[in-house]
């Protein structure tokens, strides 16, 4: 009574061919990912040195080392963080732990999930018009900056948001039930079992952050600049408009050069993504709910 | 202002909505102090409900609406110029499952009263409160040596009796308990119903349970409901022996679930 019938086979051989299709899907996403970190360390790898990260270019830029670029994505990076990091977790603490189901918070949760929508060329203009113009900031590390956070902000936001609303109701009603306030509950009860899911979604955003070129481009970054920045009204080079230079405005760089830009923007992104999948399985672990 | 105390808690006509869903119907509801009051029904019929709305915790929730009385020790507690925080240190809450927070047993027990204490509570009376509240719920001797593991680790039991030590450092005088034991196995039920019996001689106590055996053996008063309302109340012994209603008669009998 048990026997496969002619119905069972074909229901197999459908099965076994799904899986195999579904199998070379996902081969396929990861053959690109190995290629294009192969391809970047057998071009680039020479081009590295100590002395590549901490020398200034030479020659028109067709030679010598990244340091004023590598210095000004610090900076972008940390100043963008310093104004998205404060707004968005503050955003996402009152979406997540305040705000009631109406139509304000609809459109504030319309509003992020349009802002992420956003293409990166049209924040790059709005920063030109908002920061660069009328605020009058110029085409500064703050303009840069500024639009930077903008266009991260979401990120953050929802990531954050994410990492709250893990934490479970039981704990936040065994707080309330103690007579503390909503506030007291969520300094010591919600962050402290959230953050390192916060930290996670700070590092993704950063990641992203590093590798933007045309928001920078048009607010703060310049091509060459013999001088290091000291404040955020100062222009800056940047890692990625850099790239972008030495790949195709300057005449004469060797083939080296340009990869071994890419190769730092990119073990800059791998470092961040990798000690951001260290926090989350560090949080795993020390979860025990 | 506080009134002469008969009742521990005293609700009338209180009527709760969750939206459009009415949850509780002009309910009644008399706490005696210091005793034990078991609260009886069907699943659904707003047991919880009605314990969540005696310290206001019901209010997190959106779309909840309330009409009615509630005093607690006396004092009107839906009147404007009460302050719910205070409200609920003096209103305990238990909880179905156990609860503790993912921190040591010892900061589980003070958490309350450290929050409550502000910036630097005192460590020694910190420490004489972490002894007195686990000695209360009978886990002391238990748990002694390892005050810094996490609570996480304990039986379900323990951590249902942490949960009550918890209370205790911000001194309440009732305990509302919902459902405390449905989560542990008949030993640890046992246990924790003694100690609810134990507690009533300090403080007044609502216990919500399913569990018919409970309610006879651990309570003074008991009520029973059904549907969002308050069908009928009266000493244990005498609403168990001879209910008035019919209501009442069949779910003792086991007649609804
Ligand atoms: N947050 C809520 N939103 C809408 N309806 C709710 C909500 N909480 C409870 N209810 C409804 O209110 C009624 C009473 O629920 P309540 O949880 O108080 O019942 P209960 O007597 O505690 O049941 P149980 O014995 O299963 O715990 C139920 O019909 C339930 O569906
Ligand atoms: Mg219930």
């Amino acid at each position: 009574m048990f026997e496969r019938t002619v119905k069972d086979q074909r229901n197999q051989r459908t099965e076994r061919l799904f899986r195999i299709l579904f199998l070379l899907m996902s081969g396929v996403l990861i053959v690109p990912v190995f290629a294009v970190l192969g391809f970047l360390f057998y071009k680039g790898a020479p081009a590295l040195s100590w002395a590549f990260l901490t020398t200034w270019p030479e020659d028109g830029m067709t030679a010598g080392g990244i340091l004023p670029a590598l210095f000004g994505t610090l900076w972008l990076v940390g100043v963008a963080l310093l104004v998205s990091v404060p707004i968005g977790v503050a955003a996402a603490i009152y979406l997540s732990e305040y705000a009631k189901d109406n139509w304000m918070t609809r459109v504030i949760n319309l509003a992020i999930i349009n802002l992420a929508g956003v293409p990166s060329i049209v924040h790059a203009l709005f920063g030109v018009g908002a920061f660069v113009l009328f605020f009058e900031f110029g085409t500064s590390i703050l303009a840069a900056s500024l639009t930077l956070a903008v266009m991260t902000l979401p990120v953050v936001i929802v990531s954050t948001r994410e990492a709250l609303q893990a934490v479970p109701q039981a704990f936040r009603e065994a707080s309330w039930s103690l007579g503390n306030t909503r506030w007291q509950t969520i300094r010591h009860v919600v962050l402290p079992n959230s953050g390192s899911g916060i930290l996670t979604g700070i590092i993704l955003e950063v990641s992203r952050t590093v590798g933007e070129t045309v928001p920078v481009m048009f607010t703060g970054a310049a091509f060459f600049l013999p001088y290091l920045p000291t404040s955020v009204f100062d222009q800056t080079m940047a890692m990625s408009l850099h790239l972008f230079v030495v790949t195709t405005q300057v005449p004469g760089v060797p083939e080296q050069l340009p990869f071994g830009v890419a190769l730092v923007l990119i073990l800059m992104v791998l470092v961040l993504n990798s000690a951001s999948i260290l926090f989350r399985s560090r949080l795993r672990r020390r979860k025990k709910w | 202002m506080a009134e002469p105390q008969a009742s521990a808690i005293r609700t009338r006509g209180l009527n709760l909505w969750y939206g459009d869903f009415q949850a509780l119907f002009d309910v009644d509801l008399d706490v005696a102090p210091k005793q034990v009051t078991s609260l009886i029904g069907p699943s659904g019929c707003g047991k919880s409900t009605l314990l969540r709305s005696i310290n206001r915790i019901n209010e997190r929730i959106d779309s909840v609406r309330m009409e009615g009385e509630i005093r607690v020790l006396g004092h009107d507690v839906l009147a404007p110029e009460i302050e719910k925080a205070q409200l609920r240190k003096r209103v305990g809450m238990v909880f179905q499952r156990p609860n503790p927070l993912p921190l040591s047993i010892r900061d589980n027990v003070l958490f309350g009263w450290r929050i409550d204490h502000g910036g630097r509570p005192d460590k020694d009376e910190g420490e004489a409160l972490l002894e007195e509240s686990l000695r209360r719920v009978l886990l002391w001797d238990r748990v002694k040596d390892r005050l810094g593991q996490r609570a996480t680790g304990l039986s379900l039991e323990e951590q249902q009796k942490l949960c009550i030590a918890r209370l205790l450092p911000v001194q309440p005088q009732v305990l509302l308990m919902d459902e405390p034991c449905s989560a542990l196995d008949p030993a640890a039920t046992s246990a924790v119903e003694e100690l609810i019996w134990e507690l009533r001689e300090q403080y007044t106590i609502l216990l919500v349970t399913h569990n018919m055996a409970q309610a006879r053996r651990a309570s003074d008063d008991c009520v029973f409901m059904l549907m969002g309302k308050l069908v009928e109340k009266g000493p244990t012994g005498e609403l168990f022996l001879t209910p008035q209603r019919q209501e009442t008669a069949d779910y003792i009998e086991g007649r609804y679930g």
